[in-house]
């Protein structure tokens, strides 16, 4: 059998296989014993029925492109490494511990090294991904112009004009909530109890720093009240999910190796994250940069360091501070699966929710099946995202709640426009949005519970929002 | 008819949705849940996922002209090579039709398409107070119709009976493409019971599109006992006491130290790392009742020198006690990267002597052996765990499965060859240690009267090369007749 090296590029009796960094680990790979047992929990094989959209299916193909038996560009391997989610719910319940994230992204990471792209595409991924989340400021910019364009009357227009739909992004338009007034800037607020018991170092995150700030805001403000001082340090970026899920990995890399720099300063607190996503990207620093000599060591005790905020909470000292302020409302939640599946964290927020006066909690069906959203993939699958989000919305208005509560920016944004088309009513927020009212919101900080701290420095700031 | 008129008729039948027929996309269909090495793979020329009864009876009508075998597969979790198709074809996936049709309480029946996950049928009825009670290790992810098709058994099959017990009534495609109701809801149906014909069939009889399945009655109280002894005998030991004792488990399930080192670290059930094997008991019914027997079970155990006894009444806790047992077979890719294992039936009072074979077979061919069984119904599942890259480990692995294959049969043990995992094509050169030319030739018999082209699932079951000499001459006859030979 020829055996040659083309351009990076192994080739075995004429079928294109793995090649360069970055290639699906073998030896991981081998783990799976094809049993079956994860067909059910993943969400692609529960619409289509079909084995190759199932993660046995895939795992079987990543095994043929290595042992030479099916082209690494053959268009039905770029289709299925796409087509999944990247949701984890087969890594969670996978018997033999299959590592399946780090597969599927490796496998990502050989496609974009090795095919070539239409260019309108290269030029998207360039900006959308590799620009826009390289520096916080540009998010913090382009967020605030969104703003302007919701409130000042221009979105009617523009959308009576029909230009969202012409250039393809209705989706994201319909997608996005109302943005929070002001971006929360590293370096800007900082939270202090009046005796603090510990320090933490809060993750701003793209979205929950941006559009989602005064979510940031009540987490920080619910771990203070518990008794950590909350800062918010300087330097931080992206944490560089969408960019692994893209099989960007040298942007990716770059992006950790920018926060841990970041996070250095902070010692062993905690760095405390309010996006699924971002922890559980987070967690994985060791073994994205554990081939990097320099940042080996310093991205394994980083990611120990990670904490998912209801993970924070649900292990606080002497247990959480009670809520008092009733909060009277059926709610239902959805499980992200960064959280459920990547960090395996299902019992925290359930635990923070039933400790909230008033409330009533009602499970829906499917709770831990993906909604969909899973990064960018709402926007580049359309029909695959909207089938899930219908799914998701079915499922959680058919619980009679008012509030569907889950714990990533990326899910609210996609469980908001399913129920909006599903015709339901209601709406979506984070678990600390909740426990935030139960413990009295800003009023609690003006009773002296904590304080916060606005006179910080400016080295971070970003041109004033626009209003 | 060539690869694309075959496309052609078939997406014409059930879409261009419903059809796979690239290289890769026919790549993914040709393993199923058994094991690397110990069945081949084999890709089938296409794969059709049908949504109705009618299709499917379109699809095999397709196939017959086209003189291509036809293989249904459900969720492709068997052991035994049963969804591979080994001479290639069409693969009639059954995934798409998993509606739950019809839940008749007062009947204590539920009417469901064959693609419907075993566990999501019980977990669907248990609200209103009932459980389909076969519960195959695999329950999560395999659907009915395999069950059906393999007559899968499960821990509760102790004291509830295997799938044949609980299946009322089948529709089922055959082989000519006909669409027939075998049995129904009636307790008694007059003539050839060929609804139990069907359960078991692995697929070479027809295939199944409907299902009436009976509901069990959720009990009023359950209680898990987890007893853990130093060594496999005590364990043994134990099983033939309890037995003896006229108590009926609901399950009994054994696991050994090397099985509870693949699975205590991944499920964190609590089972002690220091045990030689554990006993995991269920006893269920009236609640006085489940406390008494739960009693006298634990005295038993302690009497045969068990260290430490454990009872779990809350769900929470059985359900985690339960899910390491049935994670086991699926968590050896943690030990090893292969495995292979048997599914031998022995009576339950050679237990003992059959484990210590067992024991000594892993010591003579070098090879870890972990064991984990139903051991109330003396179904054992030995595992061989290997990794094929190493050299001679396949050699060595099938001469020991071979030489315990030959114990366990043996007129000393007269034991059977398969529990509850079909022959398929993994067992098929087995089969004739435990059935005489005689019994071969009565089951050819049926299966003649089935599908006398032999188009459904070939090569599997009967010996290699068995159906084309033997039956040669009743094909033969059956093809002069051209439609059929079926007199009902
Ligand atoms: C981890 C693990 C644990 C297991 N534990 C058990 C256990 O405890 N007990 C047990 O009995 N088995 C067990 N099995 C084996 C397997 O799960 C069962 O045999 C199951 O019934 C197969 O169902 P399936 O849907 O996956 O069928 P498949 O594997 O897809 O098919 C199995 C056979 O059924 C035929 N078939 C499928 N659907 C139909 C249909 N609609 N009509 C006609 N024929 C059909 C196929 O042609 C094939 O011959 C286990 C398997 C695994 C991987
Ligand atoms: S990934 Fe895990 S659960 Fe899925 S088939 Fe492989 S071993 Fe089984
Ligand atoms: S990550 Fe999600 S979508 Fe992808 S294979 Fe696993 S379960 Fe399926």
């Amino acid at each position: 059998m020829a055996v040659a090296v083309e351009a990076d590029l192994v080739q075995i009796g004429g079928l294109r296989g793995y090649g360069g960094d970055d290639q699906p680990d073998p030896d991981l790979l081998r783990a799976c014993v094809h049993c079956g047992m994860c067909l059910p929990s993943c969400p692609t094989y529960r619409l289509t029925g079909q084995e190759m959209s199932s993660p046995r299916g895939r795992l079987w193909m990543m095994k043929a492109v290595g042992d030479g038996r099916l082209d690494l560009l053959d268009p039905a391997f770029d289709e299925q490494m796409y087509q999944c989610l990247n949701c984890r719910a087969c890594e969670a319940v996978c018997p033999s511990g299959v590592h399946y994230g780090p597969l599927v992204e490796a496998a990502r990471q050989q496609l974009e090294t090795h095919r070539p792209r239409p260019l309108p595409q290269r030029v998207a991924r360039r900006v959308g991904i590799a620009w826009l989340f390289r520096d916080a400021r540009r998010m913090r910019a382009a967020v605030a112009a969104l703003r302007f364009y919701q409130r000042s009357g221009l979105a009617a227009v523009v959308r009576r004009a029909g230009i969202p739909r012409r250039l393809g992004l209705a989706d994201l338009e319909a997608m996005m909530p109302p943005v929070s007034r002001r971006a929360l800037v590293p370096g800007e607020e900082r939270w202090v109890p009046a005796h603090p018991e510990r320090s933490v170092a809060l993750f701003n995150t793209c979205m929950m720093g941006t559009v989602f700030a005064d979510t940031n805001r009540a987490a920080a403000r619910v771990l203070a009240h518990n008794g950590s001082a909350v800062d918010v340090p300087v330097g931080q970026q992206c944490c560089g999910a969408l960019a692994v899920h893209a099989g960007m990995m040298d942007e990716a890399r770059d992006l950790a190796r920018t926060n841990i720099d970041a996070f250095e300063a902070s010692g062993d607190d905690h760095v405390v994250v309010t996006a699924a996503g971002c922890g559980a990207a987070l967690k994985e620093y060791g073994h994205l940069l554990k081939d990097d000599p320099a940042y080996a060591g310093r991205a394994e005790r980083f990611s120990a360091r990670v904490r998912d905020v209801s993970e924070e909470l649900g292990a606080v000292g002497g247990g959480l501070v009670p809520p008092t302020r009733p909060v009277r409302r059926r709610v239902t939640y959805q499980e992200p699966c960064h959280l459920a599946h990547a960090q395996r964290i299902t019992i925290q927020p359930r635990m923070l929710l039933a400790a909230i006066p008033g409330l009533e909690l009602v499970e829906m069906r499917e709770s831990s099946l993906c909604c969909g959203s899973a990064g960018i993939y709402n926007l580049i699958r359309r029909a695959m995202a909207d089938e899930l989000g219908d799914r998701k919305a079915g499922n959680a208005l058919a619980t009679g709640a008012e509030t569907v509560v889950t714990a990533n920016p990326g899910c609210a944004m996609q469980l908001r426009t399913s129920i909006r088309r599903a015709g339901g009513g209601a709406d979506v927020r984070h678990v600390v949005d909740l426990l935030d009212e139960a413990y009295g919101g800003e009023a609690a900080g003006r009773a002296g519970s904590w304080a916060c701290d606005r006179a910080r420095t400016k080295s971070d700031a970003v041109p004033a929002a626009a209003d | 008819m060539d690869q694309t008129t075959l496309v052609a008729r078939l997406e014409a039948v059930v879409g261009p949705t419903g059809v796979f027929h690239r290289p890769a996309d026919l790549l993914v269909y040709e393993y199923d849940g058994s094991v690397d090495g110990a069945v081949d793979t084999a890709r089938p020329a296409a794969v059709v996922l049908p949504t109705s009864a009618e299709q499917v009876a379109a699809v095999v009508r397709i196939a017959n002209e086209a003189e291509l075998p036809v293989v249904a597969r459900g969720a492709g979790t068997g052991l035994s090579g049963g969804a591979v198709a080994q001479r290639g074809g069409i693969i009639v996936s059954l995934s798409r039709m998993d509606r739950i049709l019809d839940v008749d309480r007062d009947d204590r029946t539920a009417l469901v398409e064959p693609g419907v996950i075993n566990l999501e049928l019980s977990e669907h009825t248990l609200p209103g107070g009932h459980f389909f009670a076969p519960d195959p290790s695999s329950q999560k992810a395999c659907t009915i119709g395999g069950n059906v098709a393999e007559n899968a058994g499960g821990p509760h099959c102790l004291k509830y009976g295997v799938t044949t017990n609980h299946v009322l009534g089948l529709e089922v495609v055959l082989p000519d493409g006909r669409i027939v109701w075998l049995g129904g809801r009636a307790a008694h149906t007059p003539g050839y019971d060929l609804t139990a014909a069907l359960v078991g069939s692995e697929g070479m009889l027809g295939i199944v599109t409907k299902a009436l399945v009976r509901l069990t009655p959720a009990p009023e109280a359950t209680l898990v006992l987890l007893a853990a002894f130093g060594d496999i005998d005590g364990a043994s030991q134990a099983v033939s006491s309890v037995i003896a004792a006229g108590v009926l488990p609901a399950a009994l399930e054994m696991m050994d130290a090397l099985t509870i080192q693949a699975v205590e670290p991944a499920y964190h059930a609590g089972y002690p790392l220091d045990a030689g094997a554990v006993l995991l008991i269920e006893l269920d019914g009236a609640t006085d009742e489940v406390r008494e027997t739960g009693e006298e079970v634990a005295a038993l155990c302690a009497a045969a020198g068990a260290t430490a006894v454990r009872a779990a009444t809350a769900k929470a806790e059985r359900d985690l006690l339960w899910k390491g047992r049935k994670m086991a077979l699926a968590a050896m890719g943690r030990l090893a990267p292969n495995y292979y294992l048997h599914d031998t039936v022995v009576p339950r009072s050679k237990l003992p002597i059959t484990l210590r074979r067992v024991g000594e077979v892993a010591r003579e061919f070098d090879i870890p052996i972990a064991n984990v069984f139903h051991a109330g119904d003396g179904n054992l599942h030995p595992l061989m765990l290997f990794d094929r890259r190493e050299r001679g480990a396949v050699e060595r692995v099938l001469a020991a499965s071979n030489e315990l294959l030959h114990f366990c049969v043996s007129p000393e043990i007269g034991g059977a060859l398969s529990g509850e995992h079909g022959i398929g094509t993994e067992k098929r050169d087995h089969i004739t240690l435990v059935y005489t030319a005689d019994d071969l030739a009565a089951m050819a018999g049926v299966k003649n009267a089935f599908d006398p082209r032999l188009t459904f699932n070939p090569e599997k079951l009967f010996p290699k090369g068995y159906m084309c000499g033997e039956v040669r001459a009743l094909r033969a006859q059956a093809l002069a007749q051209k439609h059929g030979i079926y007199a009902f």
